[in-house]
């Protein structure tokens, strides 16, 4: 492998148990220089563990961590090319903004005019020239999230870790950090790493995810892939929205539900399956061959109506995305018929 | 004003009354320029100056205050280390729990008869080095319980902030964990202090036969056996006032680092 294929980051079978729980399960990944990368699963997934294997505060059961090809598990926190933003911003309380920077070059014995450069730089990238002489405690909570990521990011790391850095933020003021740690990233042209259990952040900022379940990774890609061709039904039920309708397939590319006959892409069978597909790939028709449902309620979402609704037959529930507009001629207790974008849908 | 809230100030009122009147007589007397209990003819500080020119105070004091002042060093950093050992491991033990806090709650009496049959029976010559020791093993205690209360609040990701910036455990000790539970630390100090300056059974068994090594409760406790005299009002006036003091510092330090 040349050194232009070889990825910055390499995560060889690694395991992690605590007693009999096995945290982290023989996971693989390879993450490139310059990637936004997102790891995503349920709380107790693994996913920070893994995390804080990367960091050196967890020992490894098994496998390797290497750095551009060089391994880097046997080594202490403090000698690894990479930092990690806390969940709790972990900010010193007794020092200033500040001194929080200059903490990460005073270890690695800079000179003192390269520390005030280097500490000035980052201070006025994250916005926060005017608040350097503040003590944690005088600062918001966005304003101690973007410290913490200034004192990660003033060391220069070449993968930097960010535990769940936006959990402690509302909404709105989460939506805009978003947009900025992507900037952030984008200028300083380093790896980031991050940490969440919000699908939505992970489909707005990464460039490839990476989804993990009871310790085990169940699917790596890019946004779209994992959006548009889930691995599995959990990963097809975690990212988005998702029906899912019981029925089988007959063998000739058809899935047949309350008798209704729908065309896949899938052909083996005939066997009991499940279809999955997305509301907006769900449309409504006039042909006989469309599944019959009775609409249990419309859902106004400014942009657009769902419409909830359940088969006539087996009653199951579903829902499907209109705009509008489209959505207003519906009504609860209407029965319709529905199709669905064969292309789009997956089998089970 | 509710009948309730009138009884309950009613009963406040009382309890600290019957706490603290006995001390606000002491503190009376000792300004009291007769220096009878039965009559007040006017305010003095004449009982505080003839303490200043009592050798044998002077002497006591100095003792008392060489023994708080080395039993606190000892026991502060003896008391942290043992605070930091013990928040450090993963599990906890209920016995090793008691034996560190046992010194708080086995009466003095106990501690002082043992020690003095210990330090017999190892042939150490009795005096204030003695005295230290023995101060030593329940200041200890008392210094770990109030550093251990701090450490159960503090948010060890500091420190592994400061190794993942690229610090030593060693220097992330002194540079994180260090400032930030310094004030438990003086506050644990602080109360060793007084308790040193206080003490009186262990300091009266260890400190050996002889008026070389008398500390001021050993003093206060030999001049009243010849009466209660203004002087000793004056005395422990003081002794109150300095622990008094020491403590509120001690419990302002601890309620600072709360925030």
């Amino acid at each position: 492998m040349t050194s232009s294929q070889m990825p910055l980051l390499r995560i060889d079978q690694v395991a992690k148990s605590f007693g009999k729980t096995r945290a982290v399960d023989g996971v693989s990944l390879d993450i490139k220089e310059n990637e936004f990368f997102a790891l995503l699963g349920p709380s107790g997934c693994g996913k920070t563990t893994l995390l804080r294997m990367l960091a050196g505060f967890e020992t490894l059961d098994g496998g390797k961590i290497l750095i551009s090809g060089k391994d880097i598990s046997p080594l202490p926190p403090e000698k690894r090319p990479l930092n990690l933003m806390f969940q709790s911003y972990a900010l010193f309380p007794h020092m200033s903004v500040r001194q929080n920077l200059n903490y990460g070059l005073e270890m690695e014995r800079l000179p003192r005019k390269t520390i005030r450069r280097r500490v000035d730089e980052t201070l006025a990238s994250t916005d926060l020239t005017t608040l350097a002489d503040r003590k944690p405690d005088q600062l918001s909570g966005g304003q101690k999230q973007r410290v913490a990521l200034a004192r990660a990011l003033v060391k220069r790391p070449r993968v930097l870790l960010l535990d769940e850095p936006l959990g402690a933020l509302d909404k709105k003021l989460r939506e805009r950090m978003q947009l900025e740690l992507k900037r952030l990233q984008h200028e300083a042209g380093i790896t980031f790493i991050i940490v969440t259990h919000d699908q939505e952040e992970a489909l707005v900022m990464a460039d490839r995810m990476a989804i993990l379940k009871d310790g085990k990774l169940l699917q790596a890609g890019t946004p779209e892939q994992i959006y548009e061709e889930p691995a599995d039904r959990f990963v097809a039920n975690f990212i988005g929205i998702m029906n899912f309708l019981d029925g089988e397939i007959d063998g000739t590319h058809t899935f047949v539900v309350d008798g209704s006959r729908h065309r896949v892409s899938v052909k083996h069978g005939p066997r009991k399956a499940v279809l999955a597909v997305r509301p907006e790939h769900v449309s409504i028709t006039e042909s006989a061959d469309g599944l019959g449902v009775i609409i249990t309620d419309v859902a106004y979402h400014g942009l657009d109506r769902v419409l909830h609704a359940r088969t006539s037959s087996s009653g199951q529930a579903l829902q499907l995305r209109l705009s509008a507009a489209e959505g207003q001629k519906y009504a609860t207790g209407q029965a319709i018929k529905l199709a669905f974008n064969a292309d789009k849908c997956r089998i089970y | 004003m509710h009948s309730g809230a009138l009884t309950s100030r009613i009963i406040l009122v009382l309890v600290f009354g019957f706490l603290y009147l006995p001390i606000a007589v002491l503190v009376a007397l000792s300004f009291n320029e007769s220096g009878l209990p039965t009559s007040w003819s006017g305010f003095s500080t004449k009982w505080y100056m003839s303490l200043a020119v009592n050798a044998e105070i002077l002497h006591a004091t100095w003792n008392t205050f060489v023994v708080a002042i080395f039993a606190t060093l000892i026991s502060t950093v003896l008391g942290t280390m043992l605070a930091l050992g013990m928040e450090a491991r993963r599990r906890k033990s209920n016995t090793l729990e008691a034996l560190a806090f046992a010194p708080m709650v086995i009466p003095d009496i106990v501690l002082a008869v043992a020690l003095l049959s210990l330090l017999s029976r190892l042939n150490i010559t009795l005096g204030l080095h003695t005295i230290v020791l023995s101060h030593v093993i329940f200041d200890l205690a008392f210094v770990c319980s109030v550093v251990r209360a701090r450490l159960k609040s503090f948010d060890y990701s500091l420190v592994e902030a400061s190794r993942d910036l690229g610090a030593s455990g060693w220097t992330s000790f002194w540079r994180i964990t260090f400032p930030v539970i310094l004030p438990a630390i003086i506050a644990g100090g602080l109360l060793a202090f007084t308790l040193s300056v206080d003490e009186f059974i262990i300091a009266f068994f260890t400190a050996g036969a002889g008026r070389s090594s008398i500390t001021l409760p050993m003093q206060i406790y030999s001049m009243i056996r010849f009466g209660v005299t203004p002087e000793i009002n004056a005395l422990a006036t003081l002794v109150m006032g300095l622990s008094a003091t020491i403590l509120l510092i001690s419990q302002w330090l601890n309620r600072e680092q709360k925030a």
